[in-house]
This record gives structure tokens, sequence and C-alpha cells, in this order.
């Protein structure tokens, strides 16, 4: 199992594997016994001292820009480490920016690729083909910063920006000066990032839809894709919308790649091909040149957005795959199969 | 029979044919960022690979020669002092959760916690650790940057102690007390025997991302052009390496990031295949 597929499962798994193994009765619990209880627990509450820690270091460091800048921080345009005045709405605009585009290609790629995985391909083709994409979320983000920088960049400007910044450069969303690095070459590193957590994800999803609901649905006589499409999909819609919201929650946090391809400048444009930065490629870029203790404070004000952020967004995953789990375990007595009692009596 | 009935399903065919295709090729669009980026570091890579890559540092700058030497020695180092911290907090808090606290508000707490530590961007976990470590120590070091790993690591050390010691059969843990074991030797010599190979290959595939972080790095190890193995000084590592050449504008530079990039990919493709045949070979329970 890698850590990513297994974030939308794991409440399934959790829920149905029982209560307390109870351990030894109170009394028989020697000294032994109670310092290693003891011990375990101390560390366990040691992930929630983590956190906490986190967040209280990360609000007192950013305190100077909360307290100049307030909550207009967030929807301030000018970011100028010069003259000391700081808001976030460019890297706001940036992340969501190449979030969209990224979340977008992925979950289109993604869903389709787990869709061919489960429904069409044969035992062999899925598990070479599932271990390679499985790999792709194993390379680490800077290679793929790396090759976005000296493949994916040069690519793109000579046979993408160039060409349609040429012939549609009127188009906002098209406009020129194309410089290379830009927010199409950091949301197309983010798709090819995050698509493996969207494969991975959808295929469990597809994987834990009863076999009888499709049975049924080809006793019908109906093709796979209207199985897929009448059946499969709206039986999977709460998990895969699970996997959209932990796509979203990687891409939003995703630093290294996206740092070294989007262009570094501190500006709110609609075109593809502007620079940019992101809430987290801003601090990677300025961090160790804000030696203002402002400029400092409000990236970490940043951070801090950042952390709280993700943390909203992985609590919306997780409830979300529970919720589905739940409403994958009421699908059975629907599926078609007249429950045990039933067909006794008939 | 409707009289267009055959020209119905002759649409639904073509129907099928075309979606079958359309996912054929969303496969192969997600396959080739794949192709091509170990093609590309595998190429670019193995040109940079010789003797003095893996064992000198970085030569002057702008001049050719050298290598990453210092920054395998400093990824080693880096990761091995993560490992020594979370390993233990992670192992004891997922006995914790597994073994004494299934049930109840603040197991639930530390799971949905740690769940959620999960998703953090790294890049805000070096910067907590610049505030919280290097702040107040004065300068940037080993032991930062691999407190920052450590809490990358610890989370899915966790779920992954948790989750393996739950598929332990509870008759073992009664067997082990009916003899009259201590409950914590039960837990330590039976139980965690048991889920040991699954909780090592969760282990092998954290560390081996670990391996490849840069974000965190950034501002607490910081990176080091020579030889640095004092905990408390600054030392450089792989990824950074990766990222600092990458974007110098030096050809030589660029080529030692390739094959710094290359070396990572190993490390990671090890860490994948130890986890995997390990997993295939012995099953837990």
């Amino acid at each position: 199992m890698t850590k990513r597929s297994s974030a939308g499962s794991a409440p399934v798994a959790r829920r149905s594997s029982g209560s307390d193994p109870g351990g030894a009765p109170a009394a028989l619990r020697s000294r032994g016994d109670r310092a290693f209880r003891l011990a375990t627990m101390l560390a366990a509450a040691a992930v929630l001292a983590a956190a906490a820690a986190i967040a209280f270091v990360l609000l007192r460091a950013s305190a100077p820009a909360i307290s100049r800048f307030g909550p207009a921080f967030l929807v301030r345009a000018d970011w100028d480490p010069i003259r000391l005045s700081f808001g976030a709405l460019p890297f706001v605009w940036g992340t969501l920016y190449t979030t969209a585009i990224a979340t977008v290609l992925a979950v289109a790629a993604g869903v389709m690729t787990a869709l061919y995985l489960t429904e069409v391909a044969g035992g062999g083709t899925r598990a070479v083909l599932g271990f390679t994409i499985e790999f792709l979320a194993a390379i680490p983000s800077v290679i793929f910063g790396l090759w976005g920088l000296y493949v994916l960049i040069p690519w793109l400007r000579d046979h993408v920006a160039v060409p349609l910044s040429m012939r549609a450069g009127d188009f906002p969303l098209l406009a020129g000066p194309v410089y290379g690095p830009g927010m199409l070459a950091a949301g197309l590193v983010l798709a090819v990032m995050i698509v493996p957590t969207v494969a991975a994800v959808s295929r469990e999803v597809f994987a834990s839809v009863p076999e009888t609901l499709r049975d049924a649905a080809y006793a019908l006589g109906v093709t796979r894709w209207e199985m897929v499409r009448t059946v499969l999909l709206p039986a999977a819609k709460g998990g895969l919308l699970g996997a959209v919201v932990l796509a979203v929650g990687r891409a939003m946090g995703e630093t290294m790649a996206v740092t070294m391809v989007i262009g570094n400048a501190a500006a709110v444009s609609v075109s593809l091909f502007a620079p940019g930065n992101t809430m987290s490629s801003v601090i990677a870029n300025q961090f160790a040149e804000a030696t203002e203790r402002l400029h400092q404070a409000a990236l970490m004000e940043i951070g801090l957005l950042l952390f709280l952020t993700t943390l909203l967004v992985n609590l919306g995953a997780r409830w979300l795959a529970a919720r589905t789990a739940a409403r994958a375990m009421m699908v059975p007595p629907f599926a078609g199969a007249p429950e045990e009692g039933q067909a006794d009596a008939a | 029979m409707p009289p267009d009935a055959g020209r119905w399903t002759a649409w639904r065919r073509v129907q099928e044919r075309a979606v079958t295709l359309c996912l054929l090729l969303a496969t192969g669009v997600v396959l080739v960022p794949v192709a091509s980026v170990l093609y590309v570091t595998v190429r670019n890579g193995i040109a940079a690979w010789n003797w003095a890559f893996f064992t000198q540092v970085p030569a002057a700058v702008g001049a050719s020669g050298g290598g990453v030497g210092n920054a395998i020695a400093g990824t080693a180092l880096l990761v091995m002092l993560a490992l020594f911290v979370a390993a233990p907090v992670g192992l004891m808090a997922g006995v914790y959760l597994s073994e004494f606290g299934r049930e109840g508000g603040f197991p639930r707490a530390v799971r949905v916690v740690n769940d959620a530590l999960m998703g953090v961007p790294t890049i805000v976990l070096g910067i907590f650790v610049y505030a919280a470590v290097v702040v107040p120590m004065g300068h940037f070091s080993a032991l930062a940057g691999s407190v920052a790993l450590a809490l990358i690591l610890i989370p899915t050390v966790v779920r992954v102690t948790e989750d393996m010691l739950r598929m332990v059969p509870p008759e073992l843990r009664d067997a082990g007390l009916a003899l009259g074991v201590p409950e914590w030797r039960v837990i330590t010599s039976i139980v965690l025997r048991a889920a040991f190979p699954g909780i090592l290959t969760g282990i092998a595939l954290g560390v081996a991302r670990i391996a490849g972080e840069t974000a965190p790095l950034l501002f607490t190890a910081f990176g080091n052009p020579n030889w640095a193995l004092n905990p408390l000084q600054p030392v450089s590592a792989l990824p950074l390496q990766v990222f600092l050449d990458a974007v110098s504008p030096y050809a030589d530079l660029q080529q030692k990031a390739w094959g710094a990039a290359l070396l990572l990919i190993v490390i990671v493709a090890c860490g994948n295949g130890f986890a995997r045949a390990y997993t295939y070979g012995r099953k837990v329970g």
C-alpha cells in the first residue's frame, strides 16, 4: 500500500475492525505495563502537540504582519518587499489558478485511467500500468521541477505558447509576452504530479462498487459504457468527489516543482503564460532573502494560511471518504440478489 | 421492434468503441510524462555519473568536475536522524491507537490530526522548524533538517503501525496473556513482531519519500558545499543539490542536477522495490 492511495479507504478498515483488544485486566498489569501504556499515550499526545505547536509558532511568527495588515492581507494585490507593503492576493490567485488547471486535467485523465484499469484492461496490463502510475507518485517533486524546467517548458514555449499567443494574443487567456515559465507550465507539472493520486483513489472507489451491480446492468443488455454511465459513475460519485478533494489538497501544497517552473512574479494576470507565484512557491522563492522582519512575517502568515487551508481540505476529504464508505455499505441490498431470508421463502 | 433498431444497435456499438478508445488514450496520456521523466533523467543522469560524482564535493562555482559526495552523505545523515526520532514516536503512538485507544475522544482526535498532518505542505513544516529550531539555535543545521523530515515521517509511521497491528488476530494477544506474559511484552514481542513486515514496508516507503524532499530542507539543513557530518552544522542533501544546480546558469552544474536526480530515482525505486518484495514474501497474520 502507499500512503496516498490508502487515504481514501482507511476509515472503512477502521470501522470494520472491531473494538479494543482489551489487553490485560487492570489487576494483572505490572508496573512495567503501566509505564508502557503511559509511554505510548505520551507518543500519541505528541502528535497532537506537534500540530498545536505548528499552529502556535506560525501564528506567533506572523503576528507583525497580522497586526499591520489585518484581514485585508488576503485581498491586497500589492507585494513590495522594498516599500514593505504586503498583500497575499497574487499568491492566493496563483494557487487557485494552478490548482484549477491541475485538478481539471488530472481528474479527467485520472478517472479515465482508473476506468480503463478496472473495467477494460486485463490482469497483466492492470498490474504493470498500475505499478507504473504508482511509481510516478513516488518520484520526488524536485525531479518534476527539473523535468519541467528543461523538457516541458521549452516544448510548451515553442509548440504551444508562442504559436497560440501570436495568433490569438488578443484573447486575455492567451495574452503574451511568453517567457516560458508561467501558470500553464506550473499547472501542467502539478497535473502530472497529482494524476497518480486521482487514479489510485478512483481505482479503489470503482473496485469497491459491488460486482453484483455491474452484473445486474449487464444482464439487462447494456454495453460497457452504458453500465459505466448509468451504474458505476453514480455509485462512485461520492468517492470520486473525495478523490478530487484529495487532489486539490496535494496541488495546493506542492512546492518545489511549482517553484521551479512558475516564474516567480507577484502579479495577478488571467493569461496562461504569465509568470506568477503560488502561496507555497513564494515562501520557497523569497524566505531566504526575507531579511526584513515584516517581509518574513508576511511569508509566515502565508504559511499559516496554507497550513489551515490544507487542514480543512484534508478533513473534508476524510469526511467525504467516511460518508461514502457508509453509503457503500448500504448498496448490497439493492444489488439485485435477494436477501437470504427471501431466497429461502421463495 | 422499432424500424431503426438495427441502426440504434450499430450506434451503441460505435459509442462503446469510441469510449474504450478514449479511455485507452487517457491512459496513454498519463503514461507519456512518466516515460519522458524517466527517459530524460536516465539519459542525462548516466552522462553525469562517474567516480568523482560520487566521491567528491562540488567544484568551485564555474569550474568543471567535482561531485555530490557530500550531498549523498548529508541525505544519509538527515534520513537516519529523522528515522531515529520518527520511528520510536510513530511506533508508540500507533501501538497506543491500536492496543489501548480504539475508541474515545482522545484517540479519535489523534487519528484525525495525524491524518491531517499527512497533508500539510512540507514547505510549511520547513518554515515552522526554521522558527522553532533554527532561530533559537542561531544557525542552520542537519538537526533542524531532520526534525522537519521527522514531522513528515511520523504521521506515516503512526498510520501504518495502527493499521498493521489491527490486522493481528486478537487470539495471539490472549494466548500470550494466558501464559502470564506481561502485557508490554505481549505487545512488543508478539503483536509487533507479527505485524513487523507490514510496518517495515510502510517505513521503507516513508523513508524513500523523505529522502526526496527538498522544501523542508531549504531553510533548515540549508546546504553546505563541503563535507559536513556534524548534526549541529548545515549539511547538503541530494534533493537540495538537484534544486540548486538545476537553477544555476552553468551547464556542468545542470548536468550534476540530472545525475543527482537519477540517484534519487534509484533510491526511491529501491525503497519501493524493497517494500514490494518484502510484503509479497510474507503476509501479516
